[in-house]
């Protein structure tokens, strides 16, 4: 047999690839995962609800409702593990009309049969001394206590971090091109790069997933990027809604969602396109005005002249609606983590640890003896109380420079996200992992700064510094000496 | 706690002028507080010229006019701490603030002058759709990686929104070898000075397209192009008018927003149309001892008059800490609400006292829309006490009214006093 560099390859450094490696690395297996990118977190993770959704959605009995509700059962030790912002603030499904009821009922009983837990049917009023800025429209709500959200960015982080820590090989700009059968596993091209061999194949691609599946299998599966556009709200109005906001799709169709943020800025989208392009990460204005006019319904005086931003993300759409998760039946050793669409963030946690221990049983591998559990996050400084803050800024007086005036990020925290583990390596790396430019001057003031950081640190000459992947370079070159 | 006269927070050209101005009415113990690694502010990165005509009767570049308020504070050892910002003002004039040598330090101040200047309004507050590739910079980002990092942001450039700061890179960029496409500005008119349209767009034959708008940003990791539209009366981009624009940057110029989280921190009342305190004829806000000035009160167009409002804001300032050293003669009075109709979108100040007002006050303001031989009349009451002719009147440009104390002497009852536009 000859031999295979890895026992488990991952494609994808997505939040499920991400936790799937996190969870592997318990045992003693020789692991490496492989990102198209320059960054974890750079597919759907970076842009979605930034939800952990109860649970009463998917279908009873499907593997979303597992995962789902199992998921989000994890998240809360997970996120004082790995130290990720998470929190538990409920949420509502709206209901509109007495005639949608019966909907809203069928939702109560599936959360009840997917063991969500203290999920019930609240009248209207009781939702409004809930929810002060919910619309006189509203005649009942789904409440779920467990609803939470999180910062899909730093869990990522987080777990990828941890499972490097315990020696899980990251590669960037690795674009799988090509998944060979070989002896005793499979050979992957990567684009530009020597091949990559490993006994386990794990295809965690998000909306390319379908392509590396049908390249080993004759069941052929079909991705489609659904296409979902948000506006981000300052954090002036971060406190409009303190629970997520669902609408109880009816005949006026699906709604939008407006949530706070872990961060305190307030959220809403997402609209719902299957479009054919899976880069296609664009917002249209049609989308955008869609997102204004379904919120209203359910939530009133959302003060729109406080967008900072407007994003657009894809979601792995698969045509049954279904995760697939598990070995490909005729592929043997190759594991797909597919059709990972919302409640995907939720179930990424569930979803890591049901398939690493499926292949570890597969390959017959061990726990390790030294497994590192915990990892610590970035400590930000302008959230700490007076002693901590004067405590750490004795002993590293670079986290007293502000450079992001307006999420008060210090100089510290920059060098940080670059120095450690899995370092950022690009403007939007650094913004992922310290929130630096995500206010609402949006980097105005802070980008010649922490271009300069990032050149000081790595040794990129400032005008190869990309905002993420290679093409998305700054600035054009040096202005000639006069 | 460490006590200070006078703490000013922001070391640019309002900062600088109320701390000259402030040392020269007498006070003493003045601290000026500056985020950045220099004094000056903005007006660093602002290179070209046109900077003083009405201060120091000479065009100066804006690091020349910063450095003789610079200068001035020197020459007067005044303190500063650059590297330090700001976390928190309190309404009782306590300062907290953050540097590397320091750590996290609090003050107690006699007097606070709020010079924290704007910030520009980000592509996402425009909701343009499209992708979010790199090459997108408000026009005062590109402005400083170009003349303080020395850096070239770009080849091709589109910009949108004619204010000063994007007329300004629109030559700068074309000096620099760049070629500006177009400037497209959604309004009927222009929010910068004529001065710059002409100096900085027609002699450079740089189309300037209003009632234009971005309506799509192309490119998935740089840009490569944007699609440009003609906007009908309500600003909705019209079907068929889209045209496409090849271009590696996108500047935007499209309004800037005094930087009032600080004021807001200490619960000072906010004037919704200025983004700016509101505040009297002493720029004092509502919180006692806590004044404001420059673009921090609301944004303005030339800097001369920054440093004059700020040296108003300065002097009032020291009259309020050396007064306290005495018994005082406090700020009561009648005070009378100045309101901003007709065409004219807000006053500052907001509030006049009768009597504790200098011998003359001047009142700034703006206009809603471009104005063609309309007066500017003053109202006290119902009765109108002075009109002025003007041929032209336009946002772009601050206007002004001077009213004298000796005016009020015949309205010991006033209510109010009203600035208005009127067609006769």
């Amino acid at each position: 047999m000859r031999d295979l560099q890895y026992d488990v390859a991952i494609i994808g450094g997505g939040v499920t690839g991400s936790a799937i490696a996190r969870e592997l690395s318990r045992y003693d297996l020789n692991v490496c995962l492989l990102e198209s990118a320059e960054d974890v977190c750079s597919g759907t993770s970076k842009a979605n609800s930034a939800i952990v959704h109860a649970g009463f959605d998917a279908a009873s009995g499907s593997m979303m409702a597992k995962m789902n509700v199992e998921g989000n059962r994890l998240m809360e030790q997970l996120s004082k593990d790995l130290d990720f912002p998470f929190r538990r603030n409920g949420s509502l499904v709206l209901c509109f009309s007495e005639e949608d009821m019966p909907g809203l009922q069928a939702l109560y009983v599936r959360g009840v049969e997917n063991g969500v837990p203290g999920v019930r049917i609240i009248s209207g009023d009781e939702a409004r001394a809930m929810e002060p800025n919910l619309t006189d429209e509203v005649v009942a709500a789904l409440y779920a206590p467990t609803g939470g959200i999180v910062c899909p960015f730093n869990m990522t982080v987080a777990l990828a971090e941890n499972a490097a820590d315990n020696g899980v090989e990251f590669r960037f700009l690795s674009e799988v091109t090509e998944v060979k059968p070989i002896e005793g596993g499979y050979e992957l091209s990567v684009e530009g790069k020597e091949p990559v061999t490993a006994a386990y194949i794990v295809n965690a691609a998000g909306v390319y997933a379908d392509r590396f599946h049908n390249m080993v299998s004759r069941e052929k599966i079909t991705i489609t990027p659904r296409k979902g556009d948000y506006c981000l709200l300052d954090q002036e109005a971060g406190h409009h809604v303190d629970k997520t906001i669902f609408q109880l799709p009816g005949k006026y169709g699906k709604g939008v969602l407006v949530t706070p943020t872990v961060h305190g800025n307030l959220l809403i989208g997402p609209t719902a396109r299957d479009i054919d392009d899976k880069e296609g990460t664009y917002t249209t204005a049609e989308e955008l005005a869609e997102v204004t006019s379904k919120s209203a319904r359910g939530v009133k005086n959302i003060p729109y002249r406080q967008v900072i931003t407007s994003f657009s993300g894809l979601r792995a759409h698969e045509a049954g609606h279904e995760f697939i998760l598990g070995e490909v039946k005729d592929a043997e050793g190759f594991f797909d983590a597919a059709g990972i669409e919302s409640p995907g963030l939720s179930s990424a946690p569930a979803i890591g640890v049901y398939l690493a221990d499926m292949i570890a049983a597969k390959a017959g591998a061990a726990k390790k003896e030294h497994f590192i559990a915990t990892r610590k996050g970035i400590p930000h400084v302008a959230a700490m109380d007076r002693e901590e803050r004067a405590a750490l800024l004795k002993e590293r007086p670079d986290y007293g420079t502000i450079v992001c005036r307006c999420e008060n990020v210090s100089e510290g925290e920059i060098v940080d996200s670059i120095r450690r583990t899995l370092g950022a390596r690009s403007l939007d790396g650094i913004k992922r992992r310290v929130r630096q430019g995500m206010g609402r001057c949006q980097a105005g003031f802070c980008t010649p700064r922490t271009m300069e950081i990032l050149s000081r640190e790595t040794g990129i000459p400032m005008e190869e510094i990309c905002k993420n992947r290679p093409g998305s370079e700054m600035i054009t070159g040096k202005m000639e000496e006069v | 706690m460490t006590y200070h006269d006078i703490v000013i927070i922001g070391g640019g050209p309002a900062g600088l002028s109320a701390a000259a101005a402030a040392r020269k009415a007498g006070a003493q113990d003045i601290l000026i507080l500056e985020r950045d690694n220099v004094l000056g502010g903005i007006l660093n990165q602002c290179i070209h010229n046109g900077f003083g005509l009405h201060t120091f009767k000479e065009e100066l570049t804006g690091p020349e006019y910063a450095s003789r308020y610079i200068a001035m504070v020197e020459e007067e050892k005044i303190p500063y701490k650059l590297n330090t910002i700001v976390a928190d003002i309190s309404a009782d004039r306590k300062v907290t603030y953050i540097n590397r040598e320091e750590g996290l330090v609090t003050i107690q101040a006699g007097a606070v002058i709020l010079a924290m200047g704007c910030r520009e309004r980000p592509r996402g507050a425009l909701n343009i759709p499209g992708y979010r590739p790199a090459g997108i910079y408000s026009a005062g980002t590109a402005q400083r990686l170009m003349n303080i990092e020395g850096y070239r942001v770009g080849n091709e450039v589109v910009i949108l929104g004619s204010g000063d700061i994007g007329l300004i890179m629109a030559r700068r960029m074309t000096l620099e070898g760049a070629k500006v496409k177009v400037v497209a500005e959604l309004m009927p008119y222009s929010g910068g000075l004529k001065r710059n349209i002409v100096q900085c767009l027609d002699d450079y034959g740089i189309p300037l397209k209003l009632s234009h708008t971005v309506v799509q940003i192309h490119g998935k990791e740089r840009l490569t192009g944007v699609t440009i539209a003609e906007v009908d009366a309500n600003r909705t981009p019209i079907p068929g008018t889209e045209e496409y624009y090849s271009c590696d940057t996108l500047l935007l110029s499209v309004g800037l927003i005094p930087e009032n989280e600080l004021s807001r921190g200490a619960g000072i009342s906010m004037n919704r149309v200025t983004s700016g305190p509101n505040v009297d004829d002493r720029l004092e806000t509502d919180a006692e001892g806590i004044y404001a000035c420059g673009n921090v009160l609301h944004v303005h167009d030339l800097v001369d008059f920054v440093s004059q409002e700020a040296a108003l804001a300065g002097e009032n300032a020291a009259a309020y800490v050396l007064r306290a050293k005495e018994p005082a003669a406090a700020a009561q009075g009648r005070k009378v609400p100045l309101s901003a109709e007709n065409g004219v979108r807000y006053t500052v100040p907001q509030i006049l006292n009768l009597d504790t007002m200098q011998d003359a006050v001047t009142v700034r303001f703006r206009v809603a829309d471009v104005y063609k031989d309309r007066y500017i009349s003053v109202y006290y009451d119902d009765k109108r006490v002075s009109k002025k002719k003007k041929k032209v009147l336009a946002p772009g440009e601050m206007e002004q009214v001077v009213l004298k104390k000796s005016s009020f002497a015949e309205y010991p009852d006033l209510g109010k006093i009203t600035i208005c536009t009127e067609v006769e």
